[in-house]
């Protein structure tokens, strides 16, 4: 099948870590990392932004989050944003230099948000719009490439899969957590903090194994 | 009053709740409505203080003032376009005054992410001649309630804090404080102060136009304005701004000085003197209406002032949108955090035709086969807001009016005494925690002036649009205590409708059939469609499996074009997604071959 050098790419770890360098020194200098959420409604997005914001906080950065409320449960698209760094202003963000997007559509949207040298995580899933089953439109093709044609500086993440392998579907998003941790200067306490205090005990192991899961892919 | 060490991520409306615990307040009243609906939500989870949801925002502002005439601070929330439904106690408020002091928070909404329209709530504060506070950030966001509230009391007059969207809900760190107790002012009859016949108007009419002289000073002197010098050279040029897009013009212009307005009413005239003094231009960085900008150009500054010519006056602002102007500001090339070698060109043709993702109505949502039916009859519908708005919407498209809160009743029986030949062909739809916001008065209007249409009231059993918060349908307060349920039927009725039905929307046949009988009868009918929505009960397993029965499928795509999000079509397989699915079954009654099965789960 083609494409299937995109399809499992996997980062190679002085990639991770370029990035990685690249953002603590941004930090360092009194500078902002943006990172930016999108999805539908309903694969925790919100909670995601919120595990990211706690882990940052207990960093000890200074943090403004940005969350666009109420189109959860219609199915709509759902962009939230987490903003770190030594002292942050504008809640919102310009372009973005992190994009954790949990389904395939959603990532190619916000393209355009994204630095130059930014990095995207893409989710390997559809979920097609009502608006195409009623329309004339169809879900786009080749999205991978035409990312793929515009940046290098993207992962596509069979995080659902490896959500589904470990049981719960709506772990999703702590997989595609676990991979944007390796990019980001916050030390893998403050995230262990962050799961501990935010994730229900009930699910905690599972949430804890799909972030593991997540930093795994990215060696 | 100081702040602990501890230290909270937390919304705007989170950190006003916050705000009015530590503040004192003892009464907090509100109606839903975006962005502003988690402040009531988050005050009610303070049991030292009285909240409720109103019926609507007059109502709360009305509850809130008998509150501070008894002596106790108060706090009142609400959208922008709620304060137009509470416009009539609020612009007397300005006259009688109050007692315990009353804050009154209004998040506005530029950019409509989710309103009818993004009106500039700021210039209410102007007509009403009351201070208002705009806080830039969540910290703020709950220090400025203390301050609002002993500016309320010191000057005897309601103050507005206005949030917006970015403010209401962006979280940033806030150091909390500790509950401030206030002892409650005894009630004293003066009704001089509070009965606003026109003798007693007329004198305080001067009260107010001395206050106002009084608050000039105040802004004028209130540290809540203050000048954040530039770090570059360029002294000629001095920036304007307030709220949350004072935090982009940081972001953007840490070069530049900057006036911040905490306090813009009334807008603070010493300070803007004394900061344009040498200053060859003024920028002044304000999102819709040319509120600051008006009131500068007025003053003869002597500096040349852009406002307006940089920003338009529809729309929310962004640190992106201010880099896009800085050349205009301070010379410099479009300052653009990317860098050369962006492939802006190459991006817009990926992004080419993607389809969109507007929200729809759930799977599941009993508005979708009553609005399928009302599609069927070709009815014209004067509907209003609620979800079901989303009704516009392909594939239903069946929605032909939303003004405001309640309309669509009213403007039925316009449309019908303005052609007789509508009569029978208009429907008016209104949700149930809308029907109680201002159903009831239109209703009684039809009633009255002898309007013979249908009133379908789509009865979900909750505010749902908002995020589910009760109202008088449900029988239970905000603060969860059970109450008296009021049946938008019996209201009907007690008002002396004849022909009143409850119908379940889930069983189109039935609804069809009461449908067409009441739109035959030549008097009002009042049609009320229950059927819970079907959010409120997703966490229990589903009562039926529904699914496809792909012998029977002709792949017609009926089923498809019926909107429901759980039907999917994929590799020309038409099937129902079992995580999307609510078991509703309404589905099954949409194929003509019958494919669709819905079967009892037990």
């Amino acid at each position: 099948m083609k494409n299937d050098n995109i399809n499992n790419k996997k980062l190679k770890k002085k990639d991770s870590t370029a990035y990685l360098q690249r953002n603590r020194k941004k930090v360092e200098e009194g500078g902002t990392i943006s990172v930016m959420f999108s999805g539908v409604g309903g694969q925790g997005i919100i909670l995601a932004s919120t595990v990211l914001a706690r882990a940052a906080t207990v960093q000890g950065y200074d943090i403004k989050v940005s969350e666009v409320h109420g189109m959860a449960q219609r199915g709509g698209s759902v962009v939230g944003s987490v903003r770190f760094g030594r002292k942050v202003y504008s809640p919102i963000i310009d372009k973005a230099d992190v994009i954790m997007a949990l389904e395939k559509l959603e990532s190619i949207r916000y393209l355009d948000l994204l630095k130059p040298d930014g990095f995207l995580f893409i989710n390997d899933y559809e979920l097609v719009p009502v608006s195409v089953y009623i329309g004339d439109k169809e879900y786009p093709a080749g999205i991978i490439e035409k990312i793929a044609g515009v940046t290098s500086g993207f992962a596509l993440i069979k995080a659902t899969e490896a959500a589904v392998e470990l049981g719960e579907i709506r772990a999703s998003n702590m997989v595609l957590m676990g991979s944007l941790s390796k990019f980001l200067p916050i030390k893998l306490k403050s995230w262990k903090k962050a799961l501990d205090d935010l994730i229900p005990k009930r699910v905690l192991e599972l949430n804890k194994n799909a972030f593991e899961k997540g930093r795994e892919i990215i060696k | 009053m100081k702040n602990t060490k501890e230290k909270r991520l937390l919304t705007g409306n989170e950190a006003i709740a916050r705000g009015a615990y530590e503040a004192g307040v003892k009464v907090a009243t509100a109606y839903p409505g975006t962005p502003s609906t988690e402040i009531l939500e988050n005050v009610a989870k303070y049991p030292e203080i009285y909240s409720q949801w109103s019926v609507n925002e007059k109502v709360a502002l009305e509850v809130a003032s008998g509150a501070s005439i008894a002596g106790v601070r108060t706090l009142v929330a609400m959208k922008h376009v709620g304060l137009n439904v509470a416009a009539d106690p609020f612009m007397t408020m300005s006259y009688t005054g109050v007692t315990g002091g009353l804050v009154l928070i209004v998040a506005d909404d530029p950019q409509l992410h989710s309103s009818q329209n993004e009106q500039d709530t700021r210039f209410y504060a102007r007509f009403a001649r009351v201070p208002m506070m705009e806080p830039s950030d969540s910290q703020e966001a709950k220090d400025y309630i203390g301050q609002a509230l002993d500016i309320s009391e010191e000057y005897d007059t309601p103050v507005i804090v206005r949030s917006t969207t970015r403010i209401s809900h962006s979280r940033s760190l806030v150091a909390i404080g500790h509950r401030k107790e206030i002892p409650i002012k005894e009630y004293q009859k003066n009704c001089q102060k509070y009965v606003m016949i026109p003798a007693f108007g007329r004198i305080r009419h001067k009260v107010v136009l001395e206050r106002w002289e009084n608050l000039k000073k105040l802004s004028s002197d209130s540290s809540l304005n203050s000048v954040y010098n530039g770090n570059g050279s360029n002294k000629n040029t001095g920036i304007i701004t307030s709220g949350v897009l004072f935090q982009y013009t940081m972001e953007v212009f840490p070069d530049i000085d900057i006036l911040k307005l905490g306090m813009t009413s009334p807008i603070p005239e010493d300070i803007i003197r004394e900061f344009a003094r040498g200053k060859d231009i003024i920028i002044v960085i304000e999102e819709l209406e040319p509120y600051l900008e008006e009131k500068l150009l007025s003053m003869d500054l002597g500096s040349r002032i852009m406002g307006k010519s940089l920003f338009p006056p529809y729309g929310e602002l962004s640190p992106g949108f201010l880099r896009k102007v800085s050349p205009q500001i301070n010379g410099k090339k479009e300052d653009t955090p990317d860098g050369p070698g962006q492939n802006v060109s190459r991006i817009s043709q990926a992004q080419e035709g993607l389809p969109m993702r507007p929200p729809v109505l759930c799977a599941g949502c009993p508005h979708r086969p009553a609005f399928h039916v009302i599609k069927k009859l070709r009815l014209k519908v004067m509907g209003d807001i609620g979800c079901y708005t989303l009704s516009v919407l392909p594939p239903l498209n069946s929605l032909d009016s939303c003004l405001c809160m309640g309309a669509g009743v009213g403007q039925a029986l316009g449309m019908e005494k303005a052609d007789p030949a509508l009569k029978g062909k208009v429907v008016s739809v209104i949700g149930d925690s809308t029907f109680f916001h201002s159903g009831m008065t239109p209703l009684v209007d039809n009633l009255y002036n002898k309007g013979t249409g249908v009133i379908i009231i789509l009865d979900n059993r909750i505010t749902a649009m908002t995020g589910h918060q009760v109202h008088p349908g449900v029988g239970m307060t905000l603060m969860g205590e059970e109450t008296v349920t009021v049946n938008p039927e019996d209201i009907a009725r007690g008002a002396g409708v004849e022909n009143v039905e409850v119908v379940d929307p889930y069983d189109m046949k039935a609804f069809e059939d009461v449908l067409r009988k009441h739109l035959k009868i030549e008097s009002l009918s009042v049609i009320v469609a229950r059927q819970r929505c079907v959010l409120l009960d997703r966490r229990k397993p589903s009562a039926n499996e529904v699914y496809i029965d792909q012998d029977k499928c002709e792949k017609c795509g009926l089923c498809i074009k019926f909107g429901c999000p759980a039907i999917e079509l994929k590799d020309d397989t038409y099937s129902i997604s079992s995580l999307q699915c609510s078991g509703c079954g309404v589905c099954a009654g949409i194929c003509r071959k019958d494919a669709i099965i819905c079967k009892s789960s037990s």
